[in-house]
């Protein structure tokens, strides 16, 4: 079964996706990312799509998913690198991308869940006690 | 003006693998035209909402991507056609929000404003034909 890799960085959980999506990829991912969030505490998660080319309303369906699903679990995501093309489609479509933030790049991603989530020194106790 | 065939090739589609392949046909098709790369972005977006219709309503159906020209203008013409149950009532399918099954309801509406010709045509209980044209310049 294809499976996209999701990486562990500090608080944040970093997913790029390289591969075009199918249907199934998307929901395992889906699937998998909430899991993950459960089982590493991870307060943000930072979803790469600068490498698709297309995003139709069913993958669009699963980002915005992906991020209600994080915030009742206390996660904010992240999605960064749409490419130019595909933010033109999709708002022609007729989806919004809600309940998710976006950010141009990683770097800028990163720096917006820094910025949602706050200084880390008053939980770094707790976050080296899980991990 | 007539619209003429340059090229034609099918494609059937019974699997969700199979959409990737299908995509990536319909991208090479585009290429070969030089449509611009955001009209290829809306054909191939509204292409996989068309074929993911006809795998989940019709457990899949067969693809043509065509070539065409009409005047000066080249454009892709993608027909979908399926042996599945068929669209009662068609605009209401055609409504933004509405769906059957548990999508948000954007597949056909949202398709139609991405491309610039569609057509659909349906019998209940025989299948049902989508029909879409990208111009270069459209």
């Amino acid at each position: 079964m294809d499976r996209i890799p999701i990486l562990k960085m500090g608080r944040f959980l970093l997913v790029t996706i390289q591969v075009d999506l199918y249907d199934r990829l998307a929901t395992n991912l889906e699937a998998d990312l909430v899991q993950a969030v459960s089982t590493t505490g991870a307060r943000g998660v930072l979803i790469d799509i600068s490498a698709l080319t297309i995003v139709d309303s069913f993958m669009g369906r699963i980002i915005g998913n992906i991020g209600s699903m994080a915030k009742i679990m206390d996660a904010e995501t992240v999605v960064v690198g749409i490419q130019p093309a595909v933010a033109i489609t999709l708002i022609e479509l007729g989806l919004e991308l809600k309940g998710v933030h976006t950010a141009l790049n990683v770097e800028r991603g990163m720096q917006l869940l820094q910025e949602k989530i706050g200084p880390e020194d008053e939980t770094t106790d707790d976050d080296s006690s899980t991990e | 003006m007539m619209i003429v065939v340059l090229n034609k090739d099918t494609i059937n589609i019974s699997r969700e693998q199979d959409v990737v392949v299908f995509r990536n046909r319909v991208k090479e098709s585009a290429t070969k035209i030089r449509m611009g790369l955001v009209n290829q972005t809306k054909l191939i977006t509204a292409a996989s909402e068309l074929v993911r219709n006809m795998l989940r309503y019709a457990n899949g159906g067969i693809v043509t991507i065509e070539v065409v020209s009409r005047g000066r203008d080249n454009g892709i013409r993608l027909v979908f056609a399926d042996e599945g149950p068929g669209i009662k009532d068609i605009p209401l399918a055609m409504k933004d929000g509405y769906s059957t099954g548990k999508s948000l309801g954007l597949g056909l509406p949202g398709t139609k404003r991405l491309v610039s010709e569609f057509d659909i045509k349906s019998v209940v209980g025989t299948g049902t034909t989508v029909t879409i044209i990208k111009w270069n310049n459209g």
